[in-house]
């Protein structure tokens, strides 16, 4: 007989496995150092993107105002530019050029002072804190020169804000070395009032910021109010100080729904203005655009000119090198939806964001601290506050996928605590019901849960009552006392997770 | 007879986008359109306008990444919606960014303990990692002199003239003064010698460059830091060291990783790189390490906390999108030491066969060094009848991108051609761009000079070629 030997493969060839069949899903991924070896690119790919499963899905986070959805369409263009290094100007003129055009489109949106002929001045940078940066370098150097003609001292330069702005401008006055004085908030009253911040101008004020859609409950502050009374200081005093108006949110809303609301550079005193692209201008993080009134708003101290083959091309940006598919998207954007589609895309976001606020006035437990008129965002709290908090019912909503942060506002109402949801342009309505309808599953339960607490510790309570104190005597406790253990413990439970600082 | 009558009532919507109005009407360049386009349209008429836009590949004038694998695109696409600073709600992005600055921090032997987590920070380039670099140095130096107090009002750097713009830039916006060792011909990098002298009680920092943008020279760190050191002895004023490794960081490591000039010298506090030069990442990526905690003061971080961990932060920009971070973390790890050193090898190699086969024509200077980054910059041995701005015009028209500049002083009268081998530029690119230029001397060659035209003429030419060149001087405004 003969037997047959099945000879094995002398060498298993390792590039035939399967990602998952192979040994780098065994090893450890590396986290401190480099790796010795390399390892196959379909082996990275699902390595990392595996891992990355388990980041939260943008488009459930309902925290950010940052877009997280774009057309396929404009996907490609994306894809396309991501090896063009936006600052080659002189190599990349149309996209340089594109940049342009935004810029103009902007400051046209924006009601800038320009003639037929005459180009605007602004830039496109990575988002609204650079935007913000160049904006207050622009006012701090402009101040510094005036003070020194004037031979008066210049060291101690300040910007008067709300306390509800986001925290870039902590970031440029802790920087830059700005003296920062913020007008308190009050419970009610979350944004900054025009008559407060009037009073706190001094000669050292470098500008007054606005803001157009706070942050916390994207309320529109009253710039035209602040032009008033800034302008009657301004002669009083002799000191001309400026207004900044840091339209991050704002930008892209007021223009298409409020079109009366006057905020802009029809406003005298208005000398810059920053508006995020990467919010209401639909585009994916990473692009923001700021416009100064005129050339003269900017001193040219500030702007380096690069000469690139031809024209002269003047820079102003902390950023030198950075991709430029995020301009290109904007300027898609921009000619893509035109006046028209901007304005039914922001008036859809208006609507959800009314059958959110409706529905969540129907459960009867929350109160609305958002304006209707201002950012599609809507705010809330808790009525009553005894058993569980904001931050409860936040984590409690994680488990159903969405993402909605609680916060407490800063100084000085401390004490208020909100959730916030924001509606962004893929928050369909079909969504919005949807998470109307998980709140309602999330408060009932914990409704559920406080009164089965109550239960439990009552009974302990009341056991430890009978069981008695240390002499054996019995120890009644009144129905007070019993609602005050019950609430002091399930304070000590909510109050570790009270955090505030808010993007 | 009937006639049958097509009449052309089909819906617009169904049009082929060249068929439509929308290519025949003018793009809208000053005012948003009132109207919507369909998408097509949008993406069609965009597309076709940027076709004029340079080839990113042929363009021998960037050191940034210009080609990534296409397994590291799907990823990026796949993140281009993650808005990164949301630190919260994507955890695991945040953790690679983590893991990319041990990395590095290591790979520059930040003296770290076995568990001890590096202080470094993702920046959205090295003009970012640079200025927040310069703020911590700011800031340490203002602390020491209020504590000493002594006057803190005159900060200044000092570097060599050969800095990037964006040194200058940090010197402008935060208001120190920048403190330049200039250049001579022949010697276009910082003298160590003449940077210590300049030191003062003022300096927050003395900055060198490791991959210098002009000829890809390395600085000598190592001299810097022991001539800084007996200063500092004698003076007791502690001026720490800041090294721009943009383009060398990620070299350094790999070809030469004898060379001390990382945190193994002592008064290297804080080192950046660009991930998106030789870290081969697309633009938009940067990274700045400091040497332990004590080198960033803690009045400069913010801390945020969102439902749980404080998480520290400390960058210029805030929302930005992940794709970079998640591409840089891919390339460590699908590359690993080998795989970075093999590139680099490679490009090295490159730019020998581009030295070699410009030597070959007689007709140029080699300005670069062989050591340094790999790249080749070169100057014409006879440039009166034609420069090098003409020679880098007329090799555009191969479709080739190769910047000719002048150096900064006191070398401006030095000019020349730099052509720099990234990862995607192979060898038969080397050899075809020899060629050109080749061609392209051939072609200048039998062009009249400027020089030969007659006396009658010369005012009229002279006078435009003057404007035509001067246009084009560059300025040391490089990347």
């Amino acid at each position: 007989m003969v037997l047959s030997k099945a000879v094995p493969s002398s060498s298993h060839d390792a590039s035939l496995d399967c990602t998952f069949a192979s040994r780098y899903v065994r090893d450890p991924l590396p986290r401190f150092k480099l790796p010795e070896e390399s390892i196959p690119k379909e082996a990275a790919y699902q390595v990392i993107n595996d891992e990355l499963m388990l980041d939260g899905n943008p488009r459930l986070n309902l925290a950010s105002f940052v877009t997280t959805w774009m057309e396929p369409e404009c996907d490609k263009l994306i894809m396309a530019a991501l090896n063009k290094n936006y600052v080659d100007m002189d190599e990349y003129p149309i996209t340089t050029e594109l940049q342009n055009r935004c810029v103009n489109m902007i400051a046209h949106l924006f009601n800038a002072p320009i003639g037929e002929e005459e180009t605007a001045v602004g830039v496109g940078t990575v988002g609204s804190s650079e935007a913000i940066m160049l904006a207050g370098l622009a006012f701090k150097r402009k101040w510094q020169n005036k003070r020194k003609t004037e031979g008066m001292p210049y060291d101690k330069p300040n910007i008067v804000t709300g306390a509800n702005v986001q925290v870039c401008w902590e970031k440029f006055a802790r920087y830059f070395e700005v003296d920062l004085k913020e007008v308190k908030l009050k419970e009610g009253y979350y944004v900054m009032d025009p008559e407060k911040a009037v009073a706190m101008v001094d000669e050292n004020t470098i500008c007054v910021a606005a803001i157009l859609g706070s942050t916390l409950t994207g309320e529109f502050e009253d710039v035209k109010k602040l032009n008033e009374l800034l302008t009657e200081k301004n002669k009083e005093t002799g000191w001309d100080v400026p207004i900044h108006v840091d339209a991050a949110s704002g930008g892209f809303i007021a223009p298409f729904l409020y079109k009366d609301l006057v905020w802009d550079f029809r406003l005298p005193l208005v000398k810059s203005i920053n508006v995020s692209g990467h919010k209401y201008g639909l585009v994916y993080a990473g692009v923001g655009w700021v416009v100064w009134r005129s050339k003269e708003d900017l001193p040219d101290e500030l702007v380096f000119h690069i000469n690139y083959l031809g024209a002269d091309q003047p820079t102003f940006t902390l950023n030198f090198s950075k991709g430029s598919s995020q301009i290109i998207a904007q300027y898609y954007q921009f000619i893509r939806l035109g006046f028209e589609g901007y304005k039914n895309i922001i008036e859809n976001c208006m609507e959800n964001a009314k059958v959110l606020r409706q529905g969540l006035e129907q459960t009867g437990k929350f109160n609305i601290v958002s304006k209707e008129v201002g950012v599609p965002l809507v705010a809330f709290a808790l009525k009553d506050r005894t058993y569980y908090t904001v931050f409860d019912i936040s984590e409690n909503l994680r488990r159903f996928g969405w993402i909605v942060p609680a916060y407490t506002m800063p100084a000085d109402a401390q004490h208020i605590a909100v959730l916030r949801v924001v509606v962004r342009e893929d928050f369909s309505r079909s969504l919005a019901e949807r998470l109307v309808s998980d709140i309602h599953k999330v408060v009932q339960e914990l409704d559920e849960q406080v009164k089965h607490v109550t239960k439990v510790v009552t009974t302990q309570v009341d056991i430890t009552a009978r069981g008695g104190g240390t002499d054996g005597a019995l120890v009644h406790k009144s129905e007070q006392e019993i609602a005050e253990e019950v609430i002091t413990y399930w304070k000590k439970l909510v109050s570790h997770k009270k955090t505030s600082g808010v993007c | 007879m009937v006639l049958s009558k097509t009449a052309s009532e089909s819906d617009v919507s169904i049009h082929s986008t060249f068929a439509s109005r929308y290519v025949r009407a003018s793009l809208p360049r000053f005012r948003m359109p009132e109207n919507s386009i369909p998408k097509e349209a949008a993406y069609q008429i965009i597309n076709d306008e940027l076709m004029l836009d340079g080839n990113p590949r042929l363009n021998l004038a960037s050191f940034v990444t210009t080609w990534m694998e296409p397994e590291c695109d799907k990823l990026m696409m796949a993140a281009v919606n993650k808005n990164y600073v949301d630190m919260d709600e994507y955890p695991v992005t945040t953790e690679l960014q983590n893991r990319c600055v041990n990395m590095i921090a290591h790979l520059f032997n930040a003296p770290l303990g076995e568990s001890e987590t590096a202080v470094g920070v993702g920046t959205v380039g090295s003009s970012e990692a640079i200025m927040l670099a310069g703020l911590a140095f700011k800031r340490k130096w203002q602390n020491k002199r209020k504590e000493q107090g002594l006057p803190y009002d005159k900060p200044n750097i000092v570097t060599g003239a050969n800095v990037q713009v964006c040194w200058e830039k940090f010197a402008r916006y935060f208001e120190v003064e920048l403190k330049e060792v200039k250049l001579s011909e022949g010697y276009y990098v910082m003298d160590p010698e003449k940077a210590v002298q300049m030191v003062d009680e003022n300096t927050i920092c003395v900055a060198a460059i490791l991959g210098s943008t002009l000829n890809g020279e390395f600085e000598d760190v190592k001299l810097l830091n022991d001539l800084l050191t007996k200063k500092n002895a004698e003076t007791g004023w502690d001026t720490p060291i800041h090294v721009d490794a943009a383009s060398g960081g990620f070299i350094a490591p790999f070809l030469y990783p004898e060379l001390e000039w990382d945190f193994r010298l002592p008064l290297v506090k804080s080192i950046n790189v660009s991930g998106h030069k030789y870290g081969l990442v697309y633009a938009g990526i940067g990274w700045c390490i400091w040497r332990t905690k004590e080198d960033l003061p803690e009045e400069l971080i913010f801390h945020i906390n969102y439902l749980g961990a404080d998480q520290p932060t400390f960058t210029l920009n805030f929302s930005k999108g992940s794709s970079q971070v998640i591409a840089q973390y891919y390339q460590l790890i699908r590359l690993g030491f080998e795989g970075y050193k093999n590139i680099m090898e490679n490009c090295q190699e490159n730019a020998m066969v581009l030295k070699e086969g410009l030597e070959k024509t007689g007709r140029f200077n080699i300005v670069s060094k062989d050591n340094g980054v790999p790249l080749v910059a070169f100057s014409l041995k006879d440039n009166s009848r034609h420069d090098e701005f003409e020679v880098s015009e007329f090799l555009r028209r191969f479709g080739w991108i190769v910047p000719a500049y002048t150096m900064p002083p006191d070398a401006q009268n030095i000019t020349v051609l730099r052509v720099v081998i990234r990862e995607d530029f192979s060898r038969t690119l080397a050899e075809r761009l020899v060629l050109d230029i080749q061609k392209v001397l051939h072609e200048l060659d039998v062009m009249p000079s400027k020089k030969d035209i007659d006396i009658q003429k010369t005012k009229s030419v002279a006078a435009a070629w003057k404007r035509f060149v001067e246009d084009k001087k560059k300025t040391n405004g490089i990347c």
